[in-house]
């Protein structure tokens, strides 16, 4: 290709990246380093229906002034970055020179926003991504051998989860598992015990939330194996079962080295979401016993006093997590395309 | 006759469109943000009956998501938000909204001193209605057990310990302990009740982690243990839904909420009739009901042009003029306009005011404090860590914000 063909050529895609991904970053890390004015205060008579009190209020016009003078707010560094809701820095090294052991220092690390988050987090990504996978390419080896007229309504109900909206999903499911609702009460008789609750326990929101993951993300997988699956040599396949192979053979040394190229793409697009969790939180109801760094994003835009600097400042945090935990796939692809060219 | 009977319709239509007419013409655009509740929506229905100008109303529980964001442009796209004395705190802090002195001289004659919120000698608010949290209770429960409505949240677990002792209930207690906004609102209701101060004096500097913390801390313990076990994940509505059920014979609830809470469909007769109401109950020995008081107004954004603050100021004085008062109307709120009179439901609110509670503070970073106890006493709800662990955590994490918006140094 010439390279002004290839320039006219990638010019849409190219600005519509530097719009809506570059520039969006670059404000994001602006927006992190800077907080907003010092705030001058002033004592004032307030009055209302419940009669006058003396309070502490914004002085608006020295407050414009300052804005006016320095319209991004004052510049602070990585100041955010370390501070108790995030990196905690100055929290984490108290806590390793006043606990003596492992136990209690992880202990006071886990009552920091930002590690208990990544706790849940990195938990969540990891348990749920396997376990898709798995279900997935299981869910799509079985569709894949069923009669052609049973196929596509199969099909279309394992489509479901993912055509159902994250928030709506997990609401209804949340209903359902209340210590009064159908799940809920199924499960108390299992374990024959009426005072069972799942919202209650912390590790039992963590299973529900991680089941929920799994049931929403796994039809992706099926979808993308299930295509994969219609690309699969028939002679390779044919000539494996002349010599005698087991249907589990067949499946393990033939289908999953076939669809393996697919399997790091749904790792790669299910690491990125699943890092990112939010919707089940929310609609679960369960930030009591489990906060992602998405959820705390979301805490600081959402309180009476946004937080914007602090938000920022976690969103770029959780860019850097989804780099790093996607490093080594994309690391992978790339020596693999290097290795084909 | 037939012509005779026409000409009187027409009349009399005539005449109710000129006085419509009258009572409220203006010359620009209306655009209010507001929550949802039923009076709030029929103050919005109240503007919308002008004409002259378009009114639009966006009245949604996720206001505040959205109205300071509304009225930071210019031209704003909100010309009005309608907001509590703890959101208006967040549009005075970001200056986005106008004083109404003058709009008060021109247009405001119908309006009592009382519904005009000053603030350091300007008007920034009009206010409409008051509201409190209080006592709702199931007297028929309470007579099978031989008790008075508690006054004290001492009474209600001695209480809650007879309805559970004698079979009637298992978790008697109902409490908006939702983790977030609910149980830091919990929170501040019993840690004024108990005496408490938020803030040293004449500082942002917090101060929760003292004796009349761990005491709210402990009392909201102790009555969780007499609640559904998900109480971390009831808001209002889902502790309703529990008194409606028949499940919770004593509740802390907005008044806001107490007129329609047995009015929804499946709602038991009994449950129904044993309904009663009572003022804000005190805490720890304290004089000061464990409540806060509320009131609900409208604002006029400062990014507009005069003639659309104008139009927006006639057009909210019309929705609250005295004549909106009928027999529905007056049930919807405890309010504040000339010549309301209190429905029974409106109790609980009037007895809150009268026993000196105080007032939800105005305070800049308020809020902060509030959003920071929100994330940090589940842990303690659910023992995983101690009183005071979890206040010093609340503390810190404040700190952490109030330095970030320029609050504390």
């Amino acid at each position: 290709m010439r390279h002004s063909t290839f320039f006219w050529f990638f010019l849409p895609t190219g600005l519509a990246m530097l719009l809506f991904i570059a520039f969006p970053i670059v404000s994001v890390i602006s927006q992190s380093v800077f907080t907003p004015h010092e705030a001058v205060f002033v004592e004032s008579e307030n009055c209302g229906p419940f009669g006058c009190t003396t309070e502490t209020t914004i002085d608006q016009d020295a407050t414009a002034a300052l804005r006016e003078a320095k319209p991004l707010g004052q510049f602070v560094g990585l100041q955010i970055y370390l501070d108790r809701g995030h990196l905690a820095t100055s929290e984490v090294a108290a806590a390793w020179r006043s606990t003596d052991s492992m136990g209690a220092f992880f202990k006071t690390i886990n009552n920091l926003p930002f590690y208990r988050a990544m706790g849940f987090t990195l938990t969540y990504t990891f348990t749920v991504t396997p376990l898709l996978i798995i279900l997935g390419f299981a869910i799509a080896v079985a569709v894949n051998s069923l009669h052609r007229h049973l196929k596509g309504l199969v099909i279309f109900f394992s489509l479901l989860p993912m055509i159902v909206t994250p928030l709506i999903g997990s609401l209804i499911l949340f209903w359902m598992v209340d210590s009064r609702g159908v799940l809920g009460n199924f499960l108390q008789w299992m374990a024959d015990d009426p005072d069972l609750s799942l919202k209650a326990s912390t590790g039992l929101t963590w299973i529900m939330l991680i089941v929920y993951g799994v049931w929403h993300s796994a039809p992706f997988a099926f979808v993308v194996f299930y295509a994969g699956l219609q690309t699969l040599p028939q002679d390779t396949l044919e000539s494996s079962r002349i010599d005698g192979a087991t249907r589990w053979q067949q499946i393990r040394y033939v289908v999953i080295p076939h669809i393996m190229p697919l399997v790091t793409f749904v790792a790669l697009i299910q690491i990125m979401d699943n890092f990112r969790v939010l919707e089940p939180i929310i609609g679960f109801n369960a930030e009591a016993h489990a906060r992602s760094l998405s959820w705390i994003i979301l805490n600081d835009l959402n309180g009476e006093t946004q937080l914007l600097s602090s938000a920022a400042t976690t969103s770029v945090l959780t860019i850097l997590g989804v780099s790093i935990l996607l490093s080594p796939v994309l690391v992978r692809t790339w020596r693999d395309f290097n290795s084909k060219a | 006759m037939g012509i005779m009977k026409n000409l009187m319709a027409a009349t009399a239509l005539a005449t109710i469109s000129a006085s419509a007419a009258l009572a409220c013409d203006i010359s620009a655009r209306v655009n209010i943000v507001g929550n949802e509740f039923p009076a709030i929506q029929t103050v919005g229905a109240g503007a919308q009956e002008c004409s002259g100008g378009e009114v639009k109303t966006n009245l949604t529980a996720d206001h505040q998501k959205i109205n300071l964001a509304g009225m930071q442009g210019n031209p704003a796209e909100y010309t009005s938000a309608i907001v509590a004395n703890s959101s208006i705190v967040n549009l005075m802090n970001e200056d986005v909204i106008r004083p109404l002195d003058d709009l008060v001289a021109k247009h405001g004659a119908d309006l009592k001193k009382n519904q005009l919120i000053t603030i350091n000698g300007k008007i920034m608010a009009v206010a409409f209605m008051a509201n409190a949290q209080h006592l709702v209770y199931r007297k028929d429960v309470l007579e099978k057990i031989g008790m008075d409505a508690p006054a004290t949240y001492e009474d209600m677990l001695a209480a809650a310990a007879k309805i559970r002792e004698m079979g009637i209930m298992e978790n008697p207690i109902g409490g908006a302990y939702k983790a977030g906004w609910n149980l830091a609102q919990e929170f501040n209701n019993m840690y004024i009740g108990a005496g408490g101060k938020f803030f040293k004096d004449g500082s942002a500097e917090a101060s929760i982690n003292n004796a009349q913390g761990v005491a709210a801390l402990n009392m909201m313990k102790s009555l969780s243990e007499y609640m559904n076990p998900d109480f971390l994940t009831h808001d209002s509505n889902a502790t309703n839904a529990e008194y409606r059920a028949g499940n919770v014979a004593l509740m802390n609830m907005w008044g806001s909420r107490a007129a329609t809470l047995t009015d929804a469909d499946g709602v038991s007769q009994e449950v129904k009739d044993g309904m009663a109401i009572a003022g804000p109950m005190t805490v720890a020995g304290g004089s000061t009901p464990a409540t806060t008081l509320w009131w609900d107004g409208w604002t006029v954004a400062k990014n507009i042009s005069d003639a659309e603050a104008e139009a927006t100021f006639i057009a909210l004085t019309h929705a609250i003029r005295p004549e909106m008062l009928n027999d529905k109307t007056s049930t919807e709120a405890v309010w504040l306009i000339d010549g309301y009179t209190p429905t029974p439901a409106a109790t609980g609110v009037f007895a809150a005011a009268q026993s000196g509670s105080v007032p939800y503070p105005m305070l800049p970073y308020q809020g902060l404090l509030h959003t920071a106890l929100g994330a940090e006493l589940s842990d303690f709800m659910q023992g995983k860590e101690s009183a005071e662990q979890a206040l010093a955590d609340a503390e810190a994490a404040y700190t952490a914000a109030a330095k970030e918006s320029g609050f504390l140094k």
